[in-house]
This record gives structure tokens, C-alpha cells and sequence, in this order.
């Protein structure tokens, strides 16, 4: 019985290492294939103790074939590990790595979003003669071995919720939060509060959460490992990917297939390869902290030495967490820096920090982000004008500092003091008034107003000044208003509109349909020149340049021919200017450039766009002309960017700024997810298409097509994505009027 | 009375429909290379979102828009005179010969066989809790409707009154909507048959479910 047993186990283990090294002719796998099968064949000829001699030692072999195998692992093979069944999953991990936890949120199906799993677990170790129980909170995507109503790890908008309202329970309890990732990606649906809003309220959380976060990463796929990965030490499985898209993505991307076709295996594989998403990749470029090695061929429900391990560095993460921002650490520092990975359970720290650590932990989770991926974009300024750009930095620093909260606060403080005086002395006025017009039996109502006072009041608009001729012209005019020829409108066949004269399209009507209102795709510089004053404005770190930064095969060309077409350095575009009296600071992502896609380039020029605005204390606006989300050619770099800017822009926020978001055209994606959706007023044109990911995406990722019109600007804004729709010909004054109901007088100060 | 044997022999003789396609306006033609006799296809999709097969390409002022066929069919005759010519507006291109499918030879049967009652305006339509009843019980056919019976109440920004029936007296047949829905004007509600011929055009739906043959 015991020979079955094992024997069944060894064939296990075959069909596990074929899987994981799917259709690949080896030498080592067709031998494991005949030796096993030899035996099988050949046992009932053995006696018992020669049948176990031979048992033991085909066991042997299996084992040391299988170490040979992990040689041979390409990036490929990893993705095809953490995605098996036999994969651990985090119930594994709860049972083995923690002593005792308690699931929130739902068990297994029955819970709001089953794919993400919560539970309060307690670590419990011996101190001394003590015993010692540390609670942690666990938040983890749950992929189950296999289980279809888990969505393979892919979470929900609500269970990215569910994970965000028990991250904010550790915080109020005061207790570490261990994070597991082991997502494909999110799940793209739309539906309230939706994937991008949902991921981009996470990381703006996040970022402020003031408990340790710790966040091991098995499968990273982009969004949805960023929903709970932003944390202040980030460990990794040895087998484990981190990635902006998996590899399939990629490669549909790359072949850019119409329906249907599908991608071969081979392109599949080399994307794997170029998009260095290994863990040496990730740990080399800086990405994560450690890595945690796993056993051959990766990490199974019965790997217990490897939970031990687990178990180690996860504590040993946490006490090096709180150790960088504790008081007394002394000896223990020592001890940690030079701990072996088997010690990690000797040195005990309390993990409940004081309100000043809580402090110090936010702001260098910050600074943390705020170093990664700066080697991975050119900076073409000179060393003498980047001296003076630091020294700018802090002169502006200095200067709001003193005029706003030195003499400001004092001038706000009486300013306030007055009003409310007046306002008592006005009603006191207007009582005596009444008291004496009473004896003069004179009527109140009969007020003498003047018409134009009258009309001011009364009348909302004037209709008989037409839109788009408020100065008479535009200041810029697209090409296409200089070609002789007729546009039809696609609302033509429903709508009746009649057919449009190009120049009368693109100049007057600013591509604007005169009978429907569809909205012509226009060029960013439209918006820059008409709306937002760019001629007299200041560009700055234009130098910065979209770069290359994992030798993604081809992709020098690609950014080559990106720049001659367009003329920028970056899809970003980033300039102070002044609008109707008004000084902003604001960020165009141009879609031209590479789909307006965000890297490293993008995501240091609108942290450093968001720095200057803060600074020099000045609203902030994110035009966005079109995205298609993270750079994929930049790999783990551009999504990186999601946490980087998010947490500048909260900072910003939290000072007391007021930022501002305009979607036109298309913007899908990691941009969508993250710093663009986590801002509290975002506003459409007419044209803008909104949401997580693209139609095409949602039919390959999921099965399901979604209607033409699921990510129009209509539906963002009844599922509360944003706040309104504008039309392009009165967009600057709605930005005008924005910022004055928003910002009031004060601006940048509430 | 309709005689539906007769009409369903008149679909058999012509088991489709020819739909000619016109230009809508003035332009240079340029045809997309299909003969007469060639399939093509109408919009498909489950929104309709995908268009037809491309016909023609009509030129204006620099303007080219493409002319897609509105149902699957074949095509019958395409007048390849007038191939890069400059046409006015309405003047006929191509005849697409649409087979009719079971569908909508037994919706043609219908509409010319039943008395449908139309919504007389926008807003919510129910049929009366008796009626409801009746028909969540027993089915729709059920229902025996005369002139002046209460069958529908109207809702309307939270305004609620009641439609009387108007018409010939006889059974619903089909009803067109769902309770609670928004209807609009002149929409179709109900479709009904005098008592008399329900045995007869049950009979003929039920014949063209199973014997038409769908031509491609």
C-alpha cells in the first residue's frame, strides 16, 4: 500500500514537471517518463525489499533530475509554475505560516468577492520564558487549487474594496498587514465602484496607511498586484513573475491580432523573456527587497521547509519595517542586518508603533518610491541648470512657506475676523433700517434695480454669444481645417446630421458635429494653444526622455520613430502657465507619442510637475489627450509608476492642493488605475472613452464582449467615475469656472 | 377575414424579399468587386455593432463613405455601368434578395393576421391585476378581450390610470413587452386574434416552424 502511495506521488511529480515544461522535448523528462513506467511494469516481478531499494532510489533520481531541471527554467516556465494547481495558494499559507487566523469577509463562495481572501491571523513565538502572540492582518488574492469561482485570482472592484476597508481596520488596530499577491491582473468590470477607481483608491490609501505593510509577491500582474502591493518591504517567491501584463497580453499586443487569431507559443515565450519578470530581474532593477527561495521546480502545499522559511522572512520583513522608524533599536538592528535565514524568530520587537514612528513609516514609504526607476529614463539637463532647479525647489519652498503660512496665516486669520464683524454689523444695520422704514410705512420690495444688474442675476447664459467664437477665433486650428473636403458625421444615419466642410469642422466649429455634437478627435495641441494658454506658458523637464530601460527588443526603433512623428521627448508634456488670471500647473499626456502610455519618463515628469505645483502652491491639472495605460516595453518600471505619482499627488493633496483631471479620447489602464482615477474631480469631453481596460482586452481576459458603448464618457459618469461631461468649445471656461467653485479664491488653500 | 393559407402560399411563391440599395447622396460609385450572385451579410453582432458587407464606396468633396448591406442576402443585380460615375442622389445600385427566415415569415403572418393594440403614449405599461393574473396563470391566450374592457394601467411620473382595450373582440395572441416597461408611443402591446382563426394560425406557425426551410 505504502509502494502505491509513493509511487503515485512519483507520478505526481511527472505530470507536474511536464505541465510546467509543456510540449518541450527533454532528454531528462522522457527518462523520469521510462524509468517510472519501467518500474510500474516490472514491480511484480520484485521481492518487497528490492522493490524498495528501487523505490528509493528512483526517488532519488527524481529529485536530482528535478534540480537539473531547475536549471533550465526559462521566464516562461515560472509563469507556467505559479499558474499550476499544485501551486501553493494562500490557504496553504495560513495554515503553515501562521498559528491561528480567523477569515473575514466571507468564507470560500460565499463572500462578497471570493478571489480576495482576509483573515486576522496571529504569529506566536517565544521570547525568553514568554510567550509571545503578534496579530497580523492578512490580505491575500486567493487563487484556490483551481476553484472557478475564484476567477483564477483575478479580484473584483468590491473585493478590492473589501481589502481596502480591512486594511484601514489593521490601521485603526494598529497591527501589521502582510499582503500576498497572486493575480493574473484585476478583473476589468465596470460596474460600481469599477476596477480603475477602485485600484486608484487603493493606492491613494495606501500610501497613507501608518501600520507596517508587508507584501509577498508570487504572481504580480499588473493592476491587480498593485491594488495591495504597495508596501514597505516587498519580498518575492523565487518562481514567482512581477509583471505590467502577462505574457500573452503582451505578445497580442505585440502581433497586434484582429479576432480570433491566436498567438503562437513561441512569441508568448520570447515576451516572457524581454519583459524581465522574474524575481532576479525585479530584484536586480530594485523592485523588490528579497527573494525567498523555493524549492525545486517551485513551491507545493507540502513544501514545509519552505513555509518555515516563509515564515521567517515574513517576520524578519515586518521587524525590519519597524526598525527603521523605532526609537530604541540598537543590538537589534545588529542583529537583524546579519541574521542568518534561519534566525529570523529570535528578535522580538513589538509591532504596535508609537503616533511619531506611525509618522516616519508613511514618509519613508514615500521616499522609498519616490528613488525607484530614476535610472530608468534619460535626463538630458546639464548639471549646472539641474543645481539650479534644486536650488528653485527651495527657494519656492521657502517663498510659499513664508507668504502663505507665515504673514498668510496671519492675513487669513484677520481677514476672517473682519468678515465676521462686518456681517454683525450689517444685520444690526439692517434691523434698525427695517425698524425705521416701518415708521415711514415705506415697501421694502420696491427696490430700485438696474436692468443690466437685473440680467446678471436672472439670466444663466447669453445664447447670442455663440461658444466658439468668444474672442472671435481660435488660436489654433487643426491641419485638417486646411484640406478641401466634407466630413460625415457618425450620428448621421440616426441623428440626420448633414455633412460638414473640413475647414468649417476643424476651424470654426472646432471639430465639433454643429447638429449632434459628436465630437471629432482633435490634436493636443488644440487643447494646449486654445485652452490651456500654452504659447505663453513655461515648459519645464522637457529634457527628460522616454528611454529603453530592459533592452526590449526593438523598442529603440519604435521610440525613434515615435519622436521623429511627434517631436516630443515623452508622452508627457508638462508646463506652468496662466489661464484667465489664473496660475496652474498642468500635465498633458499626448497620445500621439506611443499611445500615451506612461513609463518611467512620464511618471518622473508629473511627480516632479506635482512637486513644483505644491511648491510653488499652484492648482494642477491633468489633461489627458489620450492614454493607453503603462508602457509594457518598460516592464515592472512603468508600473511602478502607479504607486510613484499616486503618492506625490496625495502629498500634494494633503497640503492642501487642488487637482483637477479633463479625459479626452481614449484613456484605459494603469494610468485610469491609478494617479488619474484617485483624484476627487475628473471631468470628460464628450469624445472621451473611459475605463480599465480597452473592449478587446475585456473579450480576450474574460470571454464576455461588452457593448460599444460600455466605456463612453456617459456610463463613467453614471457610475460615478467622473463628475461631468463637457463640451470641447467651452472647456476653458468650464475649467475657469472649476477651479473658482472648487479652489475658491484661494487656490492652491482650502 | 384574412385568408392565411392563401398568404402563406403567396411567402412560399416569393420566400423573400428584395431590398434595392440607393445611393443617399450625390458622389462618385466605386464597387467593391462583387457579381451578381455573391452572398453578403448584414450587421452582425450582438449590439449590431459590426456592419455589413461593404458594397460600394460613395465620393464626395474628398468625402468617401461606404454603402454596407443592410441584411444578408445575395445579390440579384448591380447596375456596373454606372462604376465610377458621378450619380445623384437615389439612383439605384445594387438589389440584394433577402430569404426570409422562420422568424420573420411568422412575425409577416402575424402582423397581417393579428389586431395589434398600440401604446397611445410613452410610459410604464401594466396589464390590471385581474389580467395578470390570469395570464401568469393560465397563459396568454387565456385572455378573451372586448371594446371597453380595463386591461392595461399607465403609469406615468408616479401617475397611475387605466387604458381600456379598443378593438376588434378576440384572444392575445403575443404580447409585446414586459410589465413595467417603458413603451414607446405607437409601439405594439398586445397582438390579438379573433377566437375563430386561433386554431388556424397556431396551425400555420406551427407548419412554418417545422417545415420552413432557411435558405441561405
Amino acid at each position: 500500500m505504502n509502494t502505491d502511495k509513493r509511487i503515485d506521488a512519483l507520478s505526481e511529480r511527472l505530470t507536474y514537471i511536464r505541465d510546467i515544461f509543456s510540449n518541450g522535448e527533454n532528454a531528462n523528462i522522457a527518462m523520469l517518463s521510462s524509468e517510472l513506467s519501467e518500474f510500474r511494469e516490472l514491480r511484480n516481478s520484485f521481492s518487497n525489499e528490492e522493490s524498495a531499494r528501487r523505490l528509493s532510489r528512483l526517488e532519488d533520481l527524481f529529485s536530482f533530475l528535478e534540480s537539473k531541471l531547475e536549471k533550465e527554467l526559462s521566464p516562461m516556465d515560472f509563469v507556467r509554475i505559479v499558474r499550476h494547481p499544485q501551486r501553493i495558494c494562500l490557504t496553504d499559507i495560513l495554515e503553515n505560516v501562521y498559528d491561528n487566523y480567523t477569515e473575514l469577509g466571507g468564507l470560500g463562495e460565499f463572500s462578497i468577492d471570493p478571489s480576495m481572501l482576509i483573515a486576522q491571523a496571529y504569529i506566536t513565538r517565544r521570547v525568553g520564558q514568554k510567550i509571545i502572540h503578534q496579530p497580523v492582518m492578512v490580505i491575500g488574492q486567493e487563487k484556490g487549487h483551481g476553484q472557478e469561482f475564484r476567477n483564477g485570482g483575478s479580484v473584483k472592484p468590491w473585493g478590492n474594496a473589501k481589502a481596502l476597508h480591512y486594511m484601514k481596520v489593521a490601521q485603526a488596530e494598529g497591527i501589521p498587514i502582510h499582503t500576498y499577491v497572486f493575480t493574473p491582473g484585476s478583473y476589468p468590470v465596470e460596474d460600481y465602484p469599477g476596477a480603475a477607481q477602485q485600484i486608484a483608491k487603493n493606492i491613494y490609501e495606501m500610501g497613507n496607511i501608518d501600520v507596517p505593510i508587508i507584501s509577498v509577491i508570487s504572481e504580480g500582474g499588473s493592476g491587480g498586484a498593485e491594488a495591495i502591493g504597495l508596501a514597505d518591504r516587498r519580498l518575492m517567491l523565487s518562481h514567482g513573475y512581477y509583471s505590467v501584463i502577462s505574457p500573452e497580453g503582451a505578445a497580442a499586443i505585440e502581433a497586434n491580432l484582429t479576432d480570433g487569431e491566436r498567438v503562437s507559443d513561441t512569441l508568448i515565450a520570447g515576451c516572457a523573456k524581454r519583459l524581465a519578470i522574474t524575481a532576479a530581474d525585479n530584484l536586480r532593477m530594485g523592485y523588490i527587497d528579497r527573494i525567498i527561495q523555493e524549492p525545486d521546480l517551485g513551491a507545493k502545499p507540502n513544501s514545509y521547509d519552505f513555509f518555515r522559511q516563509l515564515r521567517t522572512e515574513v517576520i524578519r520583513a515586518t521587524n525590519e519595517a519597524c526598525i527603521s522608524v523605532k526609537g530604541l533599536k540598537l543590538f537589534r538592528a545588529m542583529a537583524l542586518k546579519q541574521q542568518n535565514a534561519d534566525e529570523g524568530e529570535d528578535v522580538f520587537m513589538r509591532w504596535a508603533l508609537s503616533h511619531r514612528a506611525r509618522k516616519r513609516l508613511v514618509e519613508k514609504r514615500y521616499e522609498k518610491f519616490r528613488r525607484l526607476s530614476t535610472s530608468a529614463y534619460m535626463d538630458h539637463r546639464s548639471i549646472f541648470l539641474r543645481t539650479v532647479s534644486a536650488i528653485q525647489g527651495v527657494a519656492w519652498a521657502t517663498k510659499s512657506w513664508f507668504f502663505y503660512n507665515l504673514v498668510g496665516r496671519g492675513v487669513r486669520a484677520a481677514k476672517q475676523g473682519m468678515e465676521e464683524i462686518q456681517a454683525e454689523a450689517h444685520l444690526v444695520k439692517e434691523r434698525t433700517a427695517r425698524i425705521l422704514q416701518k415708521n415711514n410705512n415705506e415697501c421694502l420690495s420696491e427696490r430700485k434695480m438696474s436692468a443690466e444688474v437685473r440680467d446678471k442675476l436672472f439670466c444663466l447664459s447669453n445664447p447670442g454669444q455663440g461658444p466658439c467664437f468668444e474672442e472671435g477665433r481660435w488660436k489654433y486650428n487643426s491641419p485638417r481645417g486646411r484640406v478641401d473636403r466634407t466630413y460625415s458625421c457618425p450620428n448621421a444615419a440616426k441623428e440626420g446630421c448633414l455633412d460638414l466642410w473640413g475647414p468649417d469642422l476643424f476651424r470654426d466649429f472646432a471639430g465639433v458635429c454643429s447638429h449632434c455634437g459628436h465630437h471629432f478627435p482633435m490634436e493636443y495641441q488644440w487643447y494646449l494653444y486654445n485652452v490651456f494658454n500654452y504659447a505663453d506658458g513655461f515648459e519645464f523637464n522637457s529634457g527628460i526622455e522616454s528611454a529603453n530601460p530592459i533592452d526590449y527588443e526593438g523598442f529603440d526603433l519604435k521610440l525613434d520613430e515615435a519622436r521623429k512623428k511627434t517631436g516630443l521627448r515623452s508622452a508627457c508634456i508638462t508646463f506652468e502657465t496662466r489661464m484667465n488670471d489664473i496660475n496652474a500647473v498642468v500635465i498633458c499626456l499626448a497620445a500621439p507619442f506611443r499611445g500615451g502610455s506612461v513609463g518611467a519618463a512620464e511618471g518622473e515628469k508629473i511627480i516632479r510637475a506635482t512637486e513644483r505645483a505644491q511648491r510653488k502652491q499652484l492648482p494642477l491639472i491633468a489633461y489627458i489627450h489620450g492614454t493607453a495605460g503603462i508602457r509594457i516595453q518598460e516592464g515592472t518600471n512603468g508600473v511602478l509608476q502607479m504607486p510613484r505619482c499616486t503618492m506625490a499627488l496625495r502629498r500634494y493633496v494633503d497640503a492642501g492642493g487642488l487637482y483637477l483631471v479633463i479625459y479626452d479620447s481614449n484613456s484605459y489602464g494603469g494610468s485610469v488605475a491609478s494617479f488619474l482615477g484617485c483624484s476627487p474631480y475628473q471631468f470628460g469631453i464628450r469624445s472621451s472613452k473611459i475605463g480599465f481596460a480597452g473592449p478587446r482586452v475585456i473579450a480576450e481576459t474574460t470571454g464576455i464582449a461588452v457593448p460599444p458603448d460600455y466605456h463612453n464618457a456617459w456610463n463613467a459618469l453614471s457610475r460615478g467615475h467622473i463628475q461631468g461631461i463637457w463640451d470641447r468649445r467651452e472647456m476653458a471656461k468650464n475649467i475657469q469656472q472649476s477651479l473658482m467653485t472648487m479652489g475658491g479664491r484661494n487656490l492652491y488653500y482650502r | 377575414m384574412l385568408n392565411i393559407k392563401e398568404l402563406l402560399e403567396d411567402i412560399k411563391a416569393s420566400p423573400y424579399e428584395e431590398i434595392e440599395i440607393s445611393v443617399p447622396h450625390t458622389g462618385l460609385v466605386e464597387y467593391s468587386g462583387l457579381k451578381v450572385g455573391d452572398k453578403v451579410n448584414g450587421p452582425c453582432g450582438e449590439w449590431k455593432e459590426k456592419s455589413g458587407t461593404v458594397l460600394a464606396k460613395l465620393t464626395r468633396e474628398r468625402n468617401t463613405k461606404t454603402i454596407t448591406a443592410p441584411e444578408k442576402g445575395e445579390i440579384v443585380s448591380i447596375r456596373q455601368e454606372l462604376e465610377g460615375q458621378f450619380v445623384e442622389a437615389g439612383e439605384s445600385l445594387i438589389k440584394i434578395r433577402h430569404f426570409l427566415s422562420k422568424e420573420e415569415v411568422i412575425q409577416l403572418i402575424l402582423k397581417k393576421a393579428l389586431f395589434l393594440f398600440n401604446a397611445p403614449e410613452k410610459a410604464k405599461y401594466y396589464f390590471t391585476p385581474e389580467v395578470d393574473t390570469k395570464i401568469k396563470g393560465s397563459g396568454e391566450r387565456s385572455v378573451k378581450v372586448t371594446e371597453g374592457l380595463d386591461l392595461f394601467i399607465v403609469s406615468r411620473m408616479k401617475r397611475e390610470t387605466a387604458l381600456n382595450y379598443s378593438g376588434p373582440e378576440g384572444l392575445i395572441y403575443s404580447v409585446y413587452f414586459q410589465n413595467g416597461d417603458n413603451v414607446d408611443a405607437g409601439q405594439p402591446l398586445i397582438g390579438v386574434c379573433p377566437a375563430d382563426q386561433l386554431n388556424q394560425i397556431q396551425e400555420v406557425v406551427n407548419r412554418v416552424q417545422s417545415e420552413w426551410e432557411e435558405n441561405e
